[in-house]
């Protein structure tokens, strides 16, 4: 336990003095946000029935900003062989730094989301399964980002592999998310939708761990 | 550590003799040679025979006329891009697991075939949506579904490249492919699920219906012809990453 | 036995064959690059070892 509580303070520390890059997902939520009644035509109408599916989008791909960042730096200084040799697993070492990591990135956006939605006329009754779902949600996107990152920490940099990494395996999120924050602007019940997100959740937390710290044994070798 | 019990030495025991020899380069190299024609030719005949047969011998569809008739070629494409996948994700596993790098290499050689497969769905699939549904692309289960997949085949084929050292490719696209596999059945629960919530109900699945025993035939043809194609295209790749992989060693000398 | 061999595939020839026709190139393509691929590794590696050979 000790690994995972020493990394989770440190990216702490780090997330804090370098606050513009923290922020840098959450602006480019709210940026897409704004473009999209810009791309369209404003009505409420439109805007409404866009918004779950534009929400669950932009959370998506601000998701990917911030995780080239995740691992490199600590591959670069030497810290991930540290990881590698302390008695603590590494996985339970990686399921720390993803954590601070959805602290610093994807904890705000789900706190910005009632703003966002507010900017694109969904209905008030959709915000608890928008932001339940983005709760839900955002650990297991920083999980597959955080995959994906693991995967080419030790690669060519290449601007479009990590998207094509994770964007695939992330569809089902997509789907139940804002298939959920629609059913509840159109009154339903969005409960099916939220297990399901939920579910994915418990899925990825339990394995994408292994998955990472396999992936960053490959990338130390 | 090296005296406690480990699966991968204990699985690695009770495999005969001849198991052992396949994973060894230049037996795999010989043996993959052989065999090839045994696969291509057959490959060959089964579709020729498969695809005119679908064309001019099976009886015309009432509902949808001639035009069913790219069944022959999508579904089969649709099938083989699954199969393609298993073996990338299988090989991938053997990989992973007793550290037998030839592994990876088959997956290598099987995954641009997979793609070109899931390609062919796709764009089968888009050509005989036009003349049904008036448009060129519909975001049926089926289709989303090959998109999605032909995203995971150029995800493994981009990771595999993108290192300096290939052994880390290999292994890091071994993972993807094995973290593809383990979401595709969620993947594709989640697009059905999705496709019926937003399926007009005049809109029946591409070739979701019941098809006679003059129609299936020929399907079958091309379905086990193309299975014996992508055998044949892998084994011959496989052989030539094979020579690239292990230039350095001496056997290739004899073997060119 | 009479096979009607109908070439228009009614009105939907145009869609028919070019299904047929891209099927046909994508099964050649892979065909004849596998087939490449081995053939230019043994090409490759042949000159790389004669070079050697000759230093």
């Amino acid at each position: 336990m000790n690994a995972l509580v020493a990394v989770a303070r440190r990216d702490l520390l780090v997330a804090v003095r370098r606050a513009g890059e923290a922020v840098t997902p959450l602006l480019f939520f709210v940026v897409v946000t704004t473009l999209v009644p810009l791309g369209l035509e404003p009505r409420p109408e439109l805007l409404a029935e866009v918004a779950p599916g534009m929400l669950w989008v932009g959370a998506l791909l601000a998701a990917l900003l911030g995780l080239e960042r995740l691992f490199a730096a600590d591959h670069e200084d030497g810290t991930l062989e540290q990881l590698l040799l302390v008695p603590t697993p590494l996985a339970l070492a990686v399921l720390g730094k993803v954590a601070t990591h959805w602290l610093v990135t994807g904890l705000p956006l789900v706190l910005v989301a009632p703003l966002c939605a507010e900017l694109l006329a969904l209905p008030h009754a959709a915000l608890p399964a928008l932001v339940v779902g983005l709760l839900l949600g955002t650990p297991t996107l920083a999980l597959l980002g955080a995959l994906g990152a693991a995967l080419t920490v030790s690669a060519r940099r290449s601007a479009l592999l990590l998207p094509l990494l994770v964007l695939p395996l992330a569809v089902p999120l997509l789907i139940f998310g804002a298939r959920a924050v629609a059913l509840a602007a159109s009154g339903a019940d969005p409960l099916g939708p939220l297990l399901l997100v939920a579910s994915l959740g418990l899925f990825t937390l339990s394995l994408a761990p292994l998955a990472i710290a396999a992936a960053l044994r490959i990338a130390l070798e | 550590m090296s005296d406690g019990w480990s699966f991968t030495r204990w699985s690695a025991g009770i495999l005969p003799a001849w198991a052992h020899r396949l994973a060894s380069p230049p037996h795999f190299y010989a043996l993959a040679g052989r065999l090839t024609p045994w696969f291509a030719w057959p490959a060959a005949v089964l579709m020729a025979v498969g695809l005119f047969a679908g064309l001019f011998v099976a009886p015309t569809d009432h509902q949808q006329g001639d035009a069913f008739r790219i069944i022959y070629v999508h579904v089969p494409s649709a099938w083989l891009s699954m199969s393609s996948y298993a073996i990338v994700a299988g090989a991938a596993a053997v990989g992973l697991i007793w550290r037998i790098k030839l592994a990876h290499w088959v997956a290598h050689a099987a995954a641009p075939v997979g793609a070109s497969f899931t390609f062919l769905a796709l764009a089968t699939g888009s050509i005989w949506g036009k003349p049904m549904w008036g448009t060129w692309w519909v975001w049926d289960a089926r289709l989303t579904a090959e998109l999605v997949l032909l995203f995971l085949f150029l995800g493994y084929l981009a990771l595999a490249d993108a290192f300096d050292d290939p052994r880390k490719g290999d292994r890091a696209s071994g993972v993807l492919a094995l973290v593809g596999v383990v979401n595709l059945p969620i993947i594709k629960y989640s697009v059905d699920w999705w496709s019926t919530l937003h399926q007009p109900a005049t809109i029946t699945a591409l070739g979701k219906r019941a098809i006679t025993i003059e129609m299936l035939w020929p399907l079958l043809l091309m379905w086990l012809g193309a299975t014996l194609f992508l055998v044949a295209v892998t084994l011959t790749r496989a052989r030539a990453i094979t020579l690239e992989r292990e230039r350095a060693q001496a056997w290739v000398g004899e073997a060119l | 036995m009479e096979i009607p061999v109908d070439l228009a595939m009614g009105r939907y020839g145009a869609y028919v064959w070019s299904s047929v026709g891209l099927t046909l190139l994508v099964l050649v393509y892979n065909a004849w690059s596998a087939y490449a691929a081995l053939r230019d590794a043994r090409r490759r590696l042949r000159r790389a070892r004669a070079d050697q050979a000759a230093r």
